[in-house]
């Protein structure tokens, strides 16, 4: 019996084949098997185990690398705080607290309700728009205690459903390029691209 | 220019020239030149990592000298290499002081104080004065990562050493690194113990005390153990072991990296089952394994009660003086425990002074010895190395589990490739480039459709594709191929696969065999004669006849013989014909030489007290007719003797002699009657011992690198000063054996007939696992717990068709009963066959195997019904 839904163990499975060795998709595994759980169950780190010819204590040592893949069960949302130099300078650390306040849980916990995991983040990459804020990684340019606060009630409303989906959903639109797209359309966007790099160097010339 | 290919490549160390073989790490290159590299996570039966960065030195490149890690770079030609400059020295120090800033200092209280690398390699390359003054890290300690090793978390320096072997050696992965940077630590799932066979090598293999083994934690001091070197009788892979004992208590068993054996490996069974010897203080359950025999016993009013020697010798030399009176009255069974010289004894008592031609060192668990005699051998080296192997036996890692090590090493790096007759649960199964699915009572059909070239059998589970597969990888000479051949089912009589082991030996005249019989010295007691026709020295009487153990029991229960002479071991708990074996004994007169009580002492007249493993001196002869020595390291417990001993004062109050007083003389007597190798190995130093017929054969001996083996002291290795990876090379003493057994002494295979089996019913596989009811487990504290309980496995297809799910209670009915068993899925059965372990017990504490085993067919089929 797999743990994965019949759509996300074919695909598990179309990840597995693109390899020589099965082990590589073990991240992208990792990846489906958040997003159908949320976090990395136990269930979850088994199944790619299984589909990747490790073990669990394997696939959860890889897992617990990296910061993205949640081992323990988080909220629906995860909100993350960055505290980094310009954040900070900027009120970071406040934000941070403040957003604690709000939520009722402390920072790296999850609320009461399940609904809200608080984390403090390293830079996301967004420093014009400090404090820098993003939910389930998607950025929600939310900068002062006020604009927060609205942003959790409508959060909590689910006002915001269609932009920003359940923890673990990184992609809402599946593309028809990427890893589905043929060696013809593969070459046709390489094409097109290294044009624009060619038009892009002539016009800085 | 004509292109040379390099056979040595030299470069220079510290200025000095130095010619080493391409491709060779630097470190072992320095260590040959004499000039030792600290090192941590280096190990040499292992892939480098260069992950600790204590093997710094400079290296001459292009932008000048640069440090990089020695363990991790290949030698090249003219490479200028520093090992001693204060830039090296300073590195060395800058690693050793972050490695300790995390640190603690609680060696006092550590089990590896004392024999530590990183104490060791602190006090002869650290600073000596720590600017660390800050907190140290604290963790919950210790945690119990599986049932025997436990992690102090503030210990570890991450060298990965444990996560490497157990990925890369014992291949199970149960371990990993978890958390990055200074979070990271050592941790199995949470769902899954680190609970391999293999764990007790991580312990020893760990530079620090971040591991810990639960039976020897807080134990000991290593400055109070006294040691030896020895070979482990556990199974008879014949692992070389340093023995290590405080007063006369055995505290710790580890490996010694023997080249040919076990490359410093050993399972936990070997490792943990020290205790065993001394037996457990409080049993005095003379029926239990756990109970250690230290007096002779004697039956008085049905009891039996502790008596002198001279009582005891004297009842036993009756009994067999009566019984000898009538022609075929007495006869002997076991010996697979005793050293080569106790068996020698046994076997010039049984046949010179009781003229019996009845004895057998198997209880009917293993295979045709005149058979096994004549097959070419091959050692573990050449299996190993062989281009392919192919496997006739139960699990390996359950039953020989170093030589699973030995042999996966080369099917992972794809040397060699694996065909398997996938009888039941194989750990090597998913490394098999083929496995022929065959239930029992199939394998001598396969075996001919193999050698045949013809098509699989009607309503066989292997298709023709596998089969010319497995045909193409064994050529057509069998040449460079070994079969690895042993018992995997005990519920299918051996008959089965001895006709598809004489195929193979006959269709493939180039190919070699490894025989895979798992206990202790059963290949010695061979050699030594302790079977119908074998005589001493791997000699056979193809004339000859005698009962075998299943024969002699038959003949017990029909009265035809009235003695049994027991030599070690337990009969019941290895018999797969229990009740019948129970039933005979009833009947007969039984004296038993043993050093551990167990269920066939309910039946002896005589106990006699041997003294056992760790307790005495002689040699042993592992799977592949290795003879090396044992060596004592306590003294047995009350007033058991040595079999040499017993044997003789037994012939003596039956008015003859064997002629042997001693150890030594019997070691004397071998060697010189039959030119096998024995005083000679006892009393060499070189430890490895000799093939039997191999005396081309040389063996190596590296040098022990103590930070790779902590805590294994040797005269030729101790300390980081006085190592430098030296080897010795062994010439083989001569081992000419006079009379042995070919192929052609026997008559071609004879066609056996299993017979249909019933299309309702399945049919039993019964094989072995390591952690069973014997003595070693049961006798120790730590094993006991591991014993699993019985239970059913069964392929998917085979519980879809039942409509049973795992875990459900069903009701197995055999030959003689019934019995409820939990069902298991298990992939690896075959389909239409039923998997159990035997020595396991089901939740009402009866073997499954007593009820399912059928005496009067060659298989035995079951029938499933749930309640």
């Amino acid at each position: 019996m797999s743990h994965f839904q019949p759509e996300l163990r074919q695909r598990a499975e179309e990840l597995v084949a693109l390899y020589p060795r099965s082990r590589s998709a073990m991240l992208p595994l990792l990846h489906l098997a958040q997003e159908q759980d949320g976090y990395l169950s136990e269930a979850g780190i088994e199944e790619v185990a299984g589909l990747t010819g490790t073990t669990s204590a394997d696939v959860r040592g890889t897992a617990s690398f990296y910061d993205m893949f949640h081992l323990e069960p988080v909220g629906k949302y995860v909100v993350g705080v960055c505290t980094n130099i310009a954040c900070l300078l900027a009120g970071g650390e406040e934000f941070l607290e403040h957003a604690s306040q709000t939520l009722g849980c402390a920072v790296g916990a999850t609320s009461e309700d399940g609904l809200f995991t608080l984390e403090e983040t390293e830079c996301l990459a967004d420093c014009d728009k400090a404090p820098c804020v993003q939910v389930n990684h998607r950025y929600v340019r939310t900068t002062t205690p006020e604009s927060f606060d609205t942003l959790v009630g409508d959060l909590r409303k689910g006002v915001h459903d269609a932009d920003i989906p359940s923890h673990g959903t990184l992609i809402r639109v599946k593309r028809n390029g990427g890893l589905r797209a043929s060696h013809d359309e593969i070459r046709e966007q390489r094409a097109t691209s290294s044009a624009a790099r060619a038009k892009r160097a002539e016009g800085n010339s | 220019m004509t292109d040379v290919i390099k056979t040595t490549v030299t470069l220079n160390v510290n200025g000095r020239p130095i010619e080493v073989k391409p491709g060779e790490l630097l470190i072992e290159a320095c260590e040959q030149a004499g000039d030792y590299i600290p090192r941590f996570c280096y190990h040499p039966r292992m892939e480098p990592v260069g992950m600790c960065r204590m093997c710094l030195v400079e290296v001459d490149g292009p932008r000048g000298a640069t440090l990089q890690p020695a363990c991790y770079i290949h030698v090249t030609d003219g490479m200028n290499v520093t090992t001693n400059s204060e830039k090296v020295k300073k590195a060395q120090d800058g690693v050793l002081e972050f490695l300790l800033a995390n640190h603690p200092l609680d060696c006092p209280v550590c089990d590896k104080g004392g024999e530590c690398p990183l104490q060791d390699q602190t006090l002869t390359h650290g600073s000596g004065e720590t600017r660390f003054i800050e907190e140290k890290r604290h963790f919950v300690k210790p945690i119990e990562i599986g049932k025997l090793v436990l992690l102090d978390r503030e210990r570890c320096i991450q060298c990965a050493r444990c996560t490497r072997f157990s990925d890369e050696v014992a291949g199970d992965t149960e371990i990993a690194f978890s958390g990055r940077g200074d979070l990271i630590e050592v941790a199995p799932s949470p769902t899954k113990p680190f609970d391999s066979v293999f764990s007790g090598n991580t312990v020893q293999i760990c530079p620090v005390g971040a591991l810990t083994a639960k039976p020897y934690r807080f134990s000991a001091r290593p400055w109070d153990l006294e040691q030896v070197e020895s070979t482990c009788t556990t199974c008879a892979v014949g692992c070389r072991v340093a023995v290590q004992s405080s007063g006369n208590r055995l505290t710790r068993i580890l490996g010694v990296d023997s080249d040919p054996v076990n490359h410093g490996w050993l399972c936990d069974k070997g490792r943990f089952s020290l205790d065993s010897i001394d037996g457990n203080e409080e049993s005095r359950d003379l029926l239990s394994a756990a109970t250690r025999i230290s007096q002779p016993l004697l039956r008085e009013n049905g009891v039996l009660k502790e008596v002198t020697w001279d009582e005891a010798l004297e009842a036993a030399a009756s009994i067999l003086r009566n019984a000898a009176q009538s022609s075929d009255g007495v006869g002997a069974v076991g010996g697979a425990s005793l050293t080569n010289e106790g068996a020698f004894a046994w076997e010039r008592l049984v046949r010179g002074v009781l003229g019996s031609e009845h004895l057998d060192a198997q209880f009917g668990d293993g295979l045709d010895p005149v058979v096994l005699q004549a097959l070419p051998k091959a050692t573990i080296d050449e299996a190993a190395a062989a281009k392919t192997i192919v496997t006739l036996t139960g699990d390996l890692r359950e039953e020989l589990p170093v030589l699973f090590l030995r042999l996966r090493e080369n099917i992972v790096r794809q040397n060699s490739a694996l065909i398997e007759f996938g009888f039941g649960p194989s750990a090597l199964r998913s490394l098999a480039r083929v496995s022929l699915a065959i239930r029992p009572g199939e394998a001598h059909l396969a075996a001919r459709a193999l050698c045949d070239g013809s098509d699989a059998p009607k309503g066989a589970i292997f298709t023709n594709e596998e089969l010319e597969e497995a045909r193409q990888h064994i050529g057509d000479s069998g040449e460079g191929v070994v079969f690895v051949v042993g018992r995997a089912n005990l519920a299918e009589d051996s008959s089965v696969l001895e006709e598809a082991i004489r195929r193979f030996a006959e269709r493939y005249p180039n190919a070699t065999f490894l025989v895979a019989l798992r206990r202790a010295n059963v290949m010695g007691a061979l050699d030594m004669g302790l079977a119908p026709r074998l005589r001493p020295g791997r000699g056979v009487d193809v004339a000859a006849s005698g009962r075998d153990t299943l024969d002699q029991l038959a003949a017990l229960r029909d009265g035809e013989q009235k003695a049994l002479l027991v030599l070690g071991g337990c009969l019941i708990g290895n018999v797969a014909d229990a009740p019948a074996a129970r039933a005979a004994l009833e009947k007969a007169d039984v004296i038993a030489v043993t050093g551990h009580g167990g269920a066939t002492l309910a039946y002896a007249s005589v106990v006699l007290p041997a003294a056992v493993q760790h307790e005495r001196r002689g040699t042993v002869t592992n799977i592949e007719g290795r003879v090396s020595a044992v060596t004592p390291k306590i003294v047995a417990p009350g007033s058991a003797w040595p079999d040499v001993a017993i044997a003789a004062e037994l012939a003596e109050l039956l008015g003859q002699s064997i002629g042997l007083t001693s150890v030594e003389q019997a070691a004397k007597a071998i060697e010189e009657t039959t030119g096998y190798p024995a005083l000679s190995v006892m009393n060499d130093e070189l430890h490895d011992g000799v093939v039997v017929g191999r005396a081309d054969a040389s063996s190596l001996r590296h040098a022990l690198d103590p930070m790779a083996f902590p805590g294994i002291r040797s005269t030729e290795a101790v300390g980081i000063a006085s190592y430098t990876g030296s080897t010795t090379t062994v010439l083989a003493h001569s081992s000419g054996v006079t009379k042995g057994a070919s192929l052609s002494d026997l008559t071609s295979s004879p066609e056996i007939e299993v017979g249909i089996a019933d299309a309702y019913s399945l049919t039993l596989y019964a094989s072995r696992r390591l952690y069973d009811r014997g003595i070693a487990m049961q006798g120790s504290p730590a094993l006991q717990p591991l014993i699993p309980s019985s239970a059913l496995a069964l392929h998917h297809v085979d519980l879809d068709r039942l409509g049973v799910e795992s875990g459900t209670v069903v009701k197995v009915t055999g030959a003689r009963g019934s019995i409820l068993l939990p069902v298991v899925l298990d992939e690896h059965v075959a389909r239409g066959s039923a998997g159990i372990f035997v020595g396991t017990l089901n939740s009402s504490g009866e073997n499954p195997l007593d009820v399912l085993f059928d005496p009067e067919h060659l298989i035995s089929q079951v029938r499933l019904e749930t309640r």
